[in-house]
């Protein structure tokens, strides 16, 4: 079959499918591609549409808020201003009454108390997978932490008001501890962020060096020593940017809260773990889960509430992220 | 259109590669001669494979790289204003260094090329890929089984399959980016007879590490070298030239510049 | 002299190094123990959690009945006829069984009141009526009408249900987990003889076929999920069809097409590590303001399809930052094939990139939709029913789904509920369970098809 090819000529087939100039020479100057070009925009587009999502909630959000804040009473006074809406500790949209403390009071509460969970038994369990387990051990329970992580927030909702509210009322007795409480939301909280935390702490702690692990070793340091004084400060600004992923989803958290925590705002100082309270997201879902009629103050107000929560999640983000990067930059 | 020996088939001239401003190769003169094995040789960091992409533009693939002086096909600037590299890479076809045919059937990776130039009749497709199978001698451990993953082929199988992928559309020359070096001694030896079968209908250039290998296979040789200069603050910079370019046989006997020399005895690489 | 002191101070340096050396080994050990009972905790937590749910599923329920049924039939009312079941109803039933029609078949006392004019016909236009009663209104059946309504719009099993609802008055007073059950039956028997002295305790699986076939009802034990179920389908398969082409488009622009040092690239790329962060109650206060009010014309409100597009921006992060991490494992090796054959670039993305990288962009499109599967916030936010009886057919139905029936039913009071509840969860669970192995089998399968 080689002595049908001959030097320098193609194949009839393949010659046809090429284009050739009038004088045979092959033709290499630009076609228009106009369907890979098309494809083109039509990727860009889908790209944007992210920008426009982000867009959309800042634009949204913040149109409604100011339309809250530009709300007039009956006298023709805002019926809140910024000041009031920061500092103020009643939130009653009955009484036109927008003061966000009771709900950030609440919001604090359970993630504080989620946080005091999530972070030793978070870390714990990443040092335990990390630094002791085998990789057969490790093989095996990192799918069980991937299971917890998977497990809807309404399923924790019910958990926390079946199992965890009816266990601290039996521990600490009914008379303390209200049925919706904000500290039985916050332990069902804790055990939701804890594969969070986890596995952000665990890609920090194995990201730290080898030769950092030896040479603590070499200094004669016992494993705990080596793992407290050279792997954790090592690993600290990972661990940190996972506490604060982990508070940023406990402050946005709204199903647990929702069900476990309480209806109503309840401004209680010194704080009460064990009475109902309300948090930002569980008074959004409260009320826009009833009749709510667009165009009023209680509507404005839930965006206004809503870019409050957003501003801040972003903000714990955006430093949980700079802080990683910070970190990757040390080991490179 | 017949060729007489003698004829180039690619003109290199005053060839500069650019990354990202910095001068990777200088002016580099080349020409390729048709039904000629040409082979870029020279020390690792010279620049023989980046000179070897620009020839089918295989470098606008990587950003920031950046080619002028002309590299000349059928009295074409490869690199003028109005060139498609997609047209260019249909009549220059490229080996690369590590096989790497698609992770589909031996059918489908040799049909790939014709089905994008456009041949669907599944007859004509069926000749295509035996002819260019036998053409790269892979069709006796193959033909039972076009239908296997080329990815479940041996290393040096992976490789004729990518040269039958390759011969597949015919292309005037074929580009071989160190094409055995990933493979055994007997693999390489197919391949080495291969190239030799190919060349009597191909252009082809290869970049080998293996001065040997150079040796035996090509017409004409090309020897890269580096050069080097202190820039200010300290910092050394390096960039590829083009040492010497000759017929192999005389290249290898009776080099004309000492640095050739030096190489070809071994005293560095 | 000076020897023998050295070689004391020496051992008794020693022996406190030893000391102290046990003592650094004691409290590593005891460190060791507590990053073990973290996770061990982590493990109780998730047992607790399955253990509290599926307790609940099955129990012993006292059951009391107002009539005897032996009192509306002499046989056994599973024997009875359609015919004869709807007969039951018209006779014993006040006005005729007219009231049910109304509640049962016409959508309520609301949905009827705002309606009155129209004729059973216009109310039930998938249902064959005899033209007789095809041309009433409600206020003109007579019994006859209504007994012909009932077997022509209801299946023998609805009826049979109805008879025991509203005929025989079964109703469900008390229900116990399974443990109770099992160990406490005694004091359950005890309970039951003194508070509803007529009730009967019996067994009873709360996630059983009925579940999940029947429609919503006011009584927990008559309840079912069809309908969010068919509301969580026709969400889920919108939102695939909205957020994966839009979630992959992304992708391939991010890693085929970009340069990696455009600004608007950078921004697009920053933007969406950003929305993979934010809280999912944001998402439905922007599919509120826009999907369900803005653009209403288009979407009808509170429906399936606005659900749908809130749901396909959630997970669109998922989507884009799975897809583009198995676009990179695609070795570059293969896209320079392709070029080298004169491919252009969608020619190299469409025939290499895309196939090679689909089974793990599936993986991540499933990561995605199981998360959308359970998130309940947005869709409370954009007014997902929260009672309805009308299965979703169509982009624009009013809809509800599983997990919004369970965060409903949670929040009743009353233990039936909670039961009905763990019924809900299981089911969900047992959905994300088939999601995510199929995830796992198709991110094996890729392994492979990129290593063979």
């Amino acid at each position: 079959m080689q002595s049908e090819l001959q030097i320098g000529r193609k194949s009839e087939v393949i010659a046809k499918a090429l284009v050739n100039d009038a004088d045979g020479s092959p033709r290499i100057e630009k076609r228009a591609r106009l369907f890979d070009d098309f494809i083109r925009y039509v990727l860009l587009f889908c790209g944007i549409v992210s920008i426009f999502t982000t867009l959309g909630i800042v634009v949204v959000l913040g149109r409604e808020s100011l339309l809250l804040f530009s709300t007039l009473d009956a006298q023709g006074q805002p019926v809140v201003t910024l000041g009031e809406f920061f500092f103020s500790t009643s939130w009653q949209p009955a009484g036109l009454k927008f003061g966000i403390l009771p709900l950030l009071e609440s919001t604090l509460m359970t993630s504080f108390v989620a946080m005091l969970v999530a972070l030793p038994l978070g870390l714990g369990a990443a040092i335990y997978l990390s630094e002791y387990a085998s990789p057969r051990v490790r093989g095996s329970l990192k799918p069980i932490l991937e299971i917890l992580a998977g497990i809807p927030t309404v399923v924790y909702g019910y958990f926390a008001v079946t199992f965890m509210t009816p266990l601290l009322q039996g521990v600490f007795g009914r008379d303390t501890v209200q049925f919706y409480n904000t500290a039985s939301a916050g332990l069902v909280m804790g055990i939701m962020i804890l594969p969070t935390i986890a596995s952000m702490s665990e890609d920090a702690l194995s990201a730290v060096p080898r030769n950092l692990r030896e040479a603590s070793y070499g200094l004669s340091a016992t494993k705990f020593e080596t793992i407290s004084k050279v792997i954790l400060p090592a690993a600290l600004s990972g661990i940190v940017a996972a506490a604060i992923v982990g508070i940023s989803r406990a402050v946005g958290e709204t199903m647990i809260v929702a069900l476990a925590a309480g209806a109503g705002p309840n401004w209680t100082m010194p704080p009460n773990f064990f009475v109902a309270a309300e948090t930002i997201t569980g008074h959004i879902a409260r009320i826009s889960g009833g009749d709510l009629s667009y165009n009023s103050v209680d509507y404005d107000s839930l965006f206004a509430l809503g870019f409050a929560l957003f501003i801040f999640t972003l903000g714990l983000n955006l430093l949980s992220r700079y802080i990683t990067n910070r970190f990757r930059e040390a080991y490179q | 259109m017949t060729t007489t020996n003698g004829a180039t088939a690619i003109d290199l001239k005053s060839v500069k590669v650019f990354y990202n401003d910095k001068l990777a190769v200088d002016d580099v003169n080349i020409p390729i001669y048709h039904n000629k094995i040409t082979a870029f040789i020279g020390p690792s960091g010279c620049g023989k494979s980046t000179v070897l992409r620009s020839i089918n533009r295989m470098n606008d693939l990587i950003p920031g790289a950046r080619v002028e002086g002309q590299v000349l096909y059928h009295n074409k600037n490869l690199y003028g204003d109005n060139v498609d590299p997609v047209e260019v890479r249909r009549r220059i076809g490229m080996v690369f260094q590590k096989p790497n045919p698609f992770p589909k059937s031996i059918y489908d990776n040799v049909a790939y090329g014709p089905r994008l130039l456009g041949i669907r009749d599944r007859r004509t497709l069926d000749e295509i890929v035996e002819r260019s199978i036998k053409g790269a001698y892979l069709w006796d451990e193959v033909k039972d089984d076009l239908k296997k993953s080329g990815l479940a082929l041996s290393g040096g199988q992976q490789q004729r399959l990518c040269i039958a992928r390759t011969i597949a559309v015919e292309p005037d020359v074929i580009l071989m980016d160190e094409p055995a070096s990933a493979l055994d001694p007997i693999a390489t030896q197919a391949i080495e007879e291969l190239m030799r079968e190919l060349v009597k209908q191909y252009t082809i250039v290869i970049v080998t590490h293996n001065m040997q290998q150079a040796q035996r296979v090509s017409d004409y040789t090309a020897f890269f070298s580096i050069r080097k200069a202190e820039e200010t603050g300290g910092q050394e910079r390096r960039w590829g030239v083009l040492g010497e370019y000759a017929p192999t046989d005389q290249l290898f006997s009776n080099p004309k510049a000492e640095e050739t020399e030096r190489y070809i005895r071994g005293e560095f690489g | 002299m000076a020897q023998r002191a050295l070689s004391e101070t020496r051992t008794a340096e020693d022996q406190a190094f030893a000391r102290s050396l046990a003592a650094r080994h004691f409290r590593g050990a005891v460190w060791e123990r507590f990053f073990q009972a973290a996770i061990v905790i982590g493990i109780v937590a998730l047992l607790a959690l399955m253990f509290n749910t599926v307790n609940r599923i099955v129990g012993l329920v006292a059951v009391q009945e107002a009539i005897h049924p032996s009192e509306i039939s002499d046989v056994p009312l599973e024997q009875l006829s359609a015919e004869q079941l709807a007969a039951i109803l018209t006779e014993r039933l006040p006005s005729g069984g007219r009231v049910l029609v109304r509640d049962g078949l016409l959508g309520g006392a609301d949905y009827y009141n705002a309606n009155n004019t129209l004729t059973m016909g216009q109310f039930l236009p998938d249902v064959t009526l005899p033209e007789s009663v095809a041309s009433k209104k409600l206020s003109e059946l007579q019994p006859e009408d209504t007994q012909a309504l009932f077997v022509a719009a209801m299946d023998k099993n609805t009826l049979l249900d109805e008879v025991y609802d509203q005929v025989v008055g079964r109703d469900v007073v008390g229900s116990w987990p399974l443990t109770a059950s099992l160990f406490n039956r005694a004091d359950i028997e005890a309970e039951i003889a003194a508070d509803h002295p007529n009730a009967t305790l019996q067994w009873n699986s709360w996630l059983d076929l009925q579940f999940l076939v029947d429609s919503m009802s006011n009584t927990p034990a008559d309840t079912g999920i069809r309908t969010a179920f068919l509301g969580t389908i026709w969400v889920l398969l919108l939102t695939l069809l909205v957020s994966f082409p839009l979630g992959v488009g992304t992708a391939l622009y991010l890693e085929e097409y970009s340069s990696g040092n455009n600004w608007l690239e950078r921004f697009i790329e920053t933007n969406i590590r950003n929305l993979a962060g934010v809280p999912s109650i944001i998402y439905g206060l922007l599919g509120l303001a826009i999907f369900v009010r803005t653009l209403e014309s288009i979407t009808q409100g509170r429906t399936v399809i606005s659900a749908a597009l809130t749901m396909a921006l959630l997970i669109l992060p998922v989507i884009i930052i799975n897809a583009q991490e198995a676009l990179r494992a695609v070795p570059p090796s293969i896209r320079e094939a392709s070029f080298g054959l004169g491919a252009t670039k969608w020619q190299t993305i469409w025939n290499q990139v895309l196939p090679a990288a689909m089974p793990g962009i599936l993986t991540g499109t499933i990561l995605g939709m199981s998360r959308a599967i359970g998130e309940t916030a947005p869709l409370i936010i954009i007014g997902a029913a929260t009672f309805i009886v009308k299965d979703p057919n169509s982009p624009v139905s009013k809809f509800t789904v599983i997990p919004i029936q369970i965060y409903n039913w949670a929040k009743q009071p009353g233990g039936q509920y909670q039961d009905i509840a763990a019924a809900g969860i299981v089911l969900l669970l047992i959905v994300l369970l088939l999601f995510n192995a199929t995830a796992i089998i198709l991110r094996q399968r890729f392994r492979r098809s990129l290593s063979a």
